[in-house]
């Protein structure tokens, strides 16, 4: 009836219990909550039902900071272990659990904190920028969101119920086939990532069809905004590479599922096959999170140092070089592989050729702050803290690229610190500099600059601290996702040190959350009434804060590549009418959310082998989708009476400009 | 040249003419060049798997080019078929002629399916199923996951022929349909790879 799912699948480990434990009573407080203030009707039209890109990127933004408090825990769990399980002692997470924290860590941050950190700001932002209504499909939008969702929440139901990969966040086969792996971890892993691959993959269709024919008049694409350019990069990359991801897993799925002999030592199969397949996917992946930072930062930089951005041209000239070659390297995550000494030749220079496009773009912010007058405002210190991290952890990485020097380094803490320091360097950072940046934007008040700045200096004080010993240790010979060391080796004070840096990070996060309650308690004080506190630059600005459902009463027509900037300073003000017209909106529609929470219960049953369920669930996605391509009705028109008393308030604020 | 292009797409935005249905046909475009990434790793992995026949059969020694070829001219002629009732929607508005049309392409897909299914139950019960060697669950996976698109192509015909039969030719009717033959029309032209890939370079 159930499958593999027994009691004994229930946590039996203190740990897990607690964790479980602590998700059951945060869930029903929520619940009892919406119960309390009778907020059910309020939730379901407002946000679960909703098609509107601003939301849709804020439950992204929110579903990223719930899991990033996950995904640091694991962390925290993680550097303790490693600092207290030396020689004698064995530390508290036995190895099985220990495998799995380092996995769930490594999925979780990268598939439900970055990815949707990014989605979020592209869906809140990209639509602004280029003077679009909405994104090409509000539905599919809705629908992406929810599959991304209902992905997260199958990861964090492993936790409660069964077990999660134990095998690395990519899954390496033959640890991963059914022969070494006969739980439903790795089940979970898989399943997570196919729906969440499939919202992502519907997202990047939706945003470069987006990007490539909604753009307000006289847009051309040399005068888009970078961070329009660097997500709209990031997107093909996601189109390109995704399928792979979905193929590979698929055919893993296969193995495991149907015995087959992709991947397995027997039958012919070969699990080198897989690791090429992954990281076709997997290289390119690190870039479509990396890009759309490089884009914030190209935003931020020009707001704060009251400059025009230095090389536009070459900016974008490297985005795309970067694009095109970020599928050239996938060999260096495996020079040991052994493919001979012309292959990895191949890819270890290619790899290091990728530095120059990136080098432009460090150089070009480098001379946007060269004489302009700077702004220390926390997304600036986030900018600054970022080129000084990130260029330190890309110089790691050509160190990484030569072939020989990697086949001592492969797989040790070095790796893992060059990673880190590119992807918290470059990445967080840049998302957080973002987030900062447009939270006035998206909620109409600014966040408080005190507490902002205090949790950047933690945050890179902490870094250092925590990721510098793990260089030296992976120079030592220590390797990655061990789970006890020898004593007497000298290794334990750096992973102490290390521990402290990782708690100073954890300081900085707990100011973050404390930053985001003050802000909102002295929203009152902090209010952004201009729609403008930058004194920003693109299109996004032009717009009150937060911007109405409609985005633009008019249109705007665009005439150079720093649109909100020629209306403010330009001859005339071109925003300024009288006369409004009716607005075509997307109505709402919970389709897209029970099409995800069908496949919640599609994947949870295929982890169990509950075949019945299986069967069921996906015949009623495909009921849900049939009965959406039905529906005819789906817009409404907002009367333009509404958009004049809307905008009468904010025309008084422009003619005052 | 560009500039056209962008003026006539301002003047659909302003006429309302075809709103959102040159973009759900370009959005289907993008999906399809993701999908041939999707069939591009599978190949990919057939082809370096396809000598692993593990002590079981190799490719010459089960496969029929004369049944094969039979599947390839069903779904050849169904693509065709296809193209015509797009032809009858686009430009005659014939409700009728573009429904009978789409009945015919919906049988020859069906016939291929079967026929396929066919070939599988077959090799399956010879003792040659997809867990006997890598060759073979390359094979499996490829030709399966192509069915399963055609399955999905059938669905999505039977569920526009109701509309279309309820509705008439309506606009966003005739944008679905010529979404569903593009995409009718690649996995025609990834069944001529397989058909190369799979079945010819087996006897090479």
């Amino acid at each position: 009836m159930f499958g593999k799912l027994t009691l004994d699948a229930f946590p039996n480990d203190v740990i897990v219990i607690v964790a479980s434990l602590l998700m059951v009573v945060v869930a029903s407080l929520v619940i009892g909550l919406l119960f309390y203030f009778k907020k059910w009707k309020w939730l379901w039209n407002e946000w679960i039902t909703t098609v509107d890109h601003k939301k849709i990127g804020i439950m992204y933004i929110l579903l990223s900071t719930v899991m990033f408090i996950r995904g640091f825990t694991d962390a925290m769990l993680m550097r303790t272990q490693q600092a207290v399980s030396v020689g004698e002692s064995y530390g508290f997470l036995p190895p099985d659990h220990y495998d799995q924290i380092f996995t769930a860590h490594g999925v979780i941050m990268i598939f439900f904190v970055a990815m949707p950190l990014m989605f979020g700001l592209i869906n809140f932002v990209l639509p602004l920028q280029i003077g679009a209504r909405d994104a090409a499909f509000p539905f599919l939008n809705s629908l992406s969101f929810w599959l991304t969702f209902f992905a997260a929440m199958l990861v964090n139901a492993s936790l409660a119920i069964g077990d999660f990969a134990a095998t690395g966040w990519l899954a390496y086969p033959p640890l991963s086939g059914i022969q070494f792996s006969p739980g439903v971890g790795v089940d979970y892993y898989i399943w997570a990532l196919q729906i969440g691959g499939v919202g992502t993959l519907l997202s990047a269709i939706n945003f470069f069809v987006t990007v490539l024919m909604m753009r307000a008049p006289g847009m051309t694409l040399m005068r888009m905004p970078v961070f329009t350019w660097t997500s709209f990069c990031s997107m093909i990359l996601v189109i390109v590479s995704f399928p792979i991801l979905t193929a590979t897993l698929f055919m893993l799925s296969l193995d495991r599922y149907f015995g087959m002999h992709f991947f397995t030592m027997d039958g012919g199969g070969n699990p080198m096959m897989y690791i090429n397949l992954i990281w076709a996917w997997g290289h390119p992946e690190v870039y479509i999170l990396m890009l759309p930072a490089f884009g914030i930062f190209s935003e931020i930089v020009s707001t704060f140092a009251k400059k025009r951005l230095f090389g536009y041209t070459t900016m974008i000239y490297a985005t795309i070089a970067i694009t095109v070659l970020s599928f050239l390297v996938w060999v260096h995550h495996f020079f040991t592989m052994g493919s001979g000494a012309s292959v990895n030749a191949f890819f270890g220079i290619m790899t290091m050729i990728i530095a120059i496009p990136t080098g432009v773009k460090i150089f070009n912010w480098l001379f946007t702050m060269y004489r302009g007058r700077i702004t220390f405002a926390s997304p600036m210190l986030w900018m600054i803290g970022f080129i000084a991290t990130f260029t330190f952890g890309g110089m790691t990485g050509v160190l990484l690229s030569l072939p020989a020097v990697d086949f001592q380094l492969h797989n040790s803490l070095f790796l893992v610190a060059h990673f880190h320091n590119t992807i918290i360097g470059g990445v967080l950072f840049g998302y957080f500099a973002g987030v900062a940046y447009w939270f006035p934007k998206i909620f109409g008040f600014s966040l408080n600059e005190k507490l902002g700045k205090l949790a950047f200096w933690h945050w890179i004080l902490g870094f250092f601290v925590a990721f510098t010993p793990l260089y030296i240790l992976g120079l030592l010979g220590m390797t990655r996702r061990l789970q006890h060391i020898e004593g007497g080796n000298g290794w334990q004070t750096l992973l102490i040190i290390s521990l402290c840096g990782a708690v100073i990070i954890g300081i900085g996060i707990v100011i973050q959350l404390v930053q985001i309650v003050v802000s909102f308690l002295q929203r009152k004080k902090n209010l952004d009434t201009t729609g403008d506190p930058w004194d920003g630059r693109n299109l996004e600005w032009s717009t009150s804060s937060p911007p109405p459902h409609y985005n633009f009463a008019h249109i705007p027509t665009v005439y150079g590549r720093q649109a909100f900037w020629d209306m403010k300073y330009g001859n005339e003000y071109q925003n300024l009418h009288h006369h409004f017209e009716d607005i075509t909106m997307p109505k709402n529609t919970p389709a897209g959310f029970f099409i995800a929470g069908l496949s919640f219960v599609l994947g949870f049953s295929l982890v169990w082998h509950i075949w019945w369920l299986v069967v069921i669930s996906f015949l009623a996605i495909l009921f849900v989708v049939i009965m959406r391509s039905f529906e005819e009705d789906t817009e409404y028109i907002i009367p333009k009476e509404t958009i004049a008393l809307h905008e009468a308030s904010r025309h008084h604020y422009l003619k005052a400009l | 040249m560009k500039e056209n292009f962008k003026e006539n797409m301002i003047q659909k935005k302003e006429g309302e003419i075809e709103k959102g249905g040159s973009k759900s046909i370009f959005g289907v475009w993008i999906y399809l060049m993701s999908d041939c990434l999707l069939f591009a790793s599978l190949f990919a992995t057939f082809v370096i798997l396809r000598h692993a026949t593990n002590g079981g059969p190799s490719g010459a020694e089960i496969f029929d080019l004369h049944f094969v070829f039979a599947e390839t001219v069903l779904l050849l002629a169904s693509s065709f078929t296809l193209g015509i009732a797009t032809l009858y929607a686009h430009h005659e508005g014939s409700k009728k002629k573009a429904l009978r049309f789409i009945a015919i392409t919906f049988i020859l897909g069906l016939a291929f399916l079967f026929m396929e299914t066919y070939e599988f139950m077959k090799l399956i019960g010879e003792g040659h199923g997809p867990d006997k060697s890598a060759f073979l669950s390359a094979f499996f996976t490829l030709l399966g996951v192509h069915g399963l698109h055609v399955l999905f192509g059938l669905v999505w015909m039977a569920v526009l022929y109701i509309q279309i039969a309820k509705r008439g030719l309506q606009h966003a009717l005739i944008d679905r349909l010529s979404a569903l033959s593009l995409f009718w029309h690649f996995i025609d032209i990834i069944w001529i790879f397989i058909f190369t890939i799979v079945y010819l370079m087996a006897f090479v």
